[in-house]
């Protein structure tokens, strides 16, 4: 799959400086090269994340296995233009992230990545489809269009007979399917899921690993956060993190 | 560019949908907030129409005193210390007036039999003024030229003086003691029928005497107030510039003898009064709009703190830190817009109780209602900025981990 063919969304703030020299997986979609981050608690200065490297190409399908302590959430953060790293280069889709403002993140956010929470996360007074709709209205999407997407992303997931219901009318794994609508009807080129499973029973959350799956398969690019090895391994590939240092911990069950 | 104003308004519209559904989902707690402001507001409303609608029947009764007619008063100069019977007749005399009204007031002791009343207020009138004010007479007769001529002792009393002294009876040629001095009473005052500017402003006389008698009373035999009043098609000003003249002319041109006033200058000095009074109650009625801004800001604050999670989550779907706080700001300005529309209607209510207890006019004031919404939109955009800041500074990981 080439970079040059795919295809970039208009308005970019900050396009990637072209470099003469390519380095290795240099057009890759996702790359973050030497990442660190540090947080200072009172005296001390806590090296959270060390050196990171990680690249991907469009349509994988990783997940990030680690301990919790490990530094896997601020990894979290820091993909998902949440938070930025304090050394390192970190390029999603084309563009530098490391030096944007919050505004400029928020549109990155907005365009690029569709979070999915381990616990839903849902607006308790919306309906399904109101939730669905929420990242299309700050991206000023007009309502008819906005209503149209939430409804096909809720059919997506399976959930055209829920669509007006309120979260507390729906059931855990239905709620995180919603969830899941609500981070694909933006489009986004990254699927960012911090512990899906995390507070479903096995049951359900062996049918949202089903459904990342298939998402995988529609092509989407998917990083999955989890501390469960017996998640993990529903990915096309895990990388572990200790102690704020990745390794590859090669492909997993059926590539 | 048009495309980002079309989805800024598109985004702008659900703000303003999400924060009527928070406002509603809220009612007692909405209501609780916007409460000092409905009342402030209330406050200012009601105050400012009814001062209007006071000023309004205020005005209206000045005119219906008859423009065309100027109150002389006099503090004379070491020579001449006021204006004699012959003087009043030679300004009667001028092509410019119609006629003149001395007022010689006094207070004085009235009795009749056993019964007495001190400080009761005694007025001197002559003929002319009657003729110009004809509804003065409830029943009787009036002060004639006669009775000016011959300083013949005869009252005409009001009501109050009837029920005071001349209980169960026919007060008209009975008797009636001013001081020690019996008055014969010949008529009946008519209360709504009182005339000049100068009863306007000390409260109308109980008891008209002929002024020439009121003058003898008075141990005097100088008038130092009086009404003058123009010939039809003489407007105030040139009235006013003759009238001047002709009185320097009589106090020898020295200066500070004498004031005129006209109907207008005394209504512009009473309206200016009344604003100042307005404006000053407005102002304290204003500061129950800045506490009811303080009870807005309190409550945001709190929503901010309670929504934390759900800021992050807009954040974390793309929402930008100025969409955030829009949202916020357009939350207060809801409410307290919410509050000052109740707060007019609860004004205006209150001022339309206050027209008909008073019996002034009763008027809704335009500018009134514009300053009212005005002020409760400015406080909820001042009031509102700080908490909806504050939302817009969240960061999202805390906000989404406070979840």
């Amino acid at each position: 799959m080439s970079m040059k063919l795919l295809k970039r969304r208009g308005g970019s703030p900050s396009p990637a400086p072209v470099n003469d020299n390519p380095a290795p997986g240099e057009g890759a979609f996702f790359r973050m090269e030497r990442i660190n981050k540090f947080y200072r608690m009172g005296e001390e200065q806590a090296h959270i994340l060390k050196d990171i490297d990680l690249t991907l190409e469009r349509g994988e399908y990783l997940s990030v296995l680690g301990p919790s302590g490990s530094g896997k959430s601020t990894l979290m953060n820091i993909i998902g233009c949440l938070d930025v790293a304090n050394s390192g280069r970190y390029v999603l889709d084309g563009q530098e992230i490391d030096d944007l403002g919050e505004g400029e993140l928020a549109r990155i956010r907005s365009r690029e990545i569709g979070f999915i929470f381990q616990n839903s996360q849902l607006l308790p007074r919306l309906t399904a489809q109101k939730n669905v709709e929420l990242p299309l209205i700050y991206a000023g999407v007009p309502p008819r269009e906005r209503r149209r997407r939430a409804r096909e992303m809720l059919e997506r997931v399976g959930l055209s007979d829920r669509m007006g219901h309120t979260p507390n009318q729906l059931s855990g794994g239905q709620q995180q399917r919603v969830a899941i609508a609500r981070a694909l009807v933006g489009n986004p080129t990254l699927l960012l899921a911090d512990e899906p499973t995390g507070a479903l029973d096995q049951k359900t959350g062996r049918q949202v690993m089903g459904l990342f799956r298939e998402l995988n398969d529609e092509g989407r690019t998917i990083i999955m956060i989890t501390h469960d090895m017996n998640i993990a391994k529903y990915a096309r590939r895990v990388v572990h993190i200790i102690d704020g240092v990745l390794t590859e911990g090669g492909g997993t069950a059926d590539a | 560019m048009l495309d980002s104003i079309r989805s800024t308004f598109i985004m702008l519209g659900e703000c303003v949908k999400m924060s009527l559904a928070n406002i509603l989902g809220n009612r007692v707690r909405s209501f609780l907030t916007v409460l000092g402001i409905l009342i402030g507001v209330a406050a200012v409303i009601a105050l400012i129409t009814t001062v209007n609608g006071f000023s309004g029947s205020l005005s209206s009764s000045f005119s219906a005193m008859g423009a065309g007619t100027l109150t002389v008063t006099v503090t004379g100069s070491d020579l001449k210390s006021g204006l004699s019977t012959d003087d009043l007749a030679r300004l009667t005399e001028l092509d410019i007036v119609d006629g003149v009204t001395p007022s010689v007031a006094l207070s004085a002791r009235v009795s009749r039999g056993g019964s007495y009343k001190t400080g009761i207020s005694v007025s001197g009138k002559n003929g002319y003024y009657f003729s110009r004010n004809p509804d003065l007479l409830e029943r009787g007769r009036v002060i004639n030229f006669t009775d000016e001529d011959n300083m013949t002792q005869v009252c005409l009393i009001s009501a109050d003086m009837v029920e005071e002294f001349f209980y169960g009876v026919d007060p008209i040629g009975e008797t009636l003691y001013i001081g020690s001095i019996p008055f014969l009473v010949v008529g009946l005052l008519d209360e709504a029928g009182s005339g000049s500017i100068s009863d306007l402003m000390s409260g109308s006389p109980d008891i008209l005497i002929p002024y020439t008698t009121a003058l003898k009373l008075n141990n005097a035999n100088v008038v130092t107030s009086f009404t003058v009043y123009l010939a039809s098609g003489v407007d105030s000003e040139t009235g006013s510039d003759a009238l001047e003249a002709e009185l320097d002319a009589m106090f020898s041109y020295e200066e500070d003898c004498f004031e005129i006033m006209n109907m207008s200058s005394i209504e512009d000095t009473m309206q200016n009064m009344l604003n100042m009074v307005s404006a000053l109650l407005a102002g304290i009625a204003s500061i129950a709009l800045i506490v009811g801004g303080i009870g807005i800001m309190n409550m945001m604050l709190t929503t901010v703190t309670e929504r934390t999670a759900e800021i992050g989550l807009k954040k974390a779907l793309g929402a930008i830190p100025w969409q955030i706080q829009a949202q916020f700001l357009i939350e207060s300005f809801l409410l307290s817009i919410i509050g000052g529309a109740l707060g007019i209607l609860l004004g205006l209510a209150l001022s339309l109780v206050l027209s008909k207890v008073m019996g002034t006019g009763f008027a809704i004031s335009t500018f009134a209602i514009v300053l009212g919404a005005g002020f409760s939109a400015a406080v909820g955009i001042i009031f509102g900025w700080a908490p909806a800041r504050k939302a817009s500074r969240l960061n999202p990981i805390d906000a989404l981990r406070s979840a």
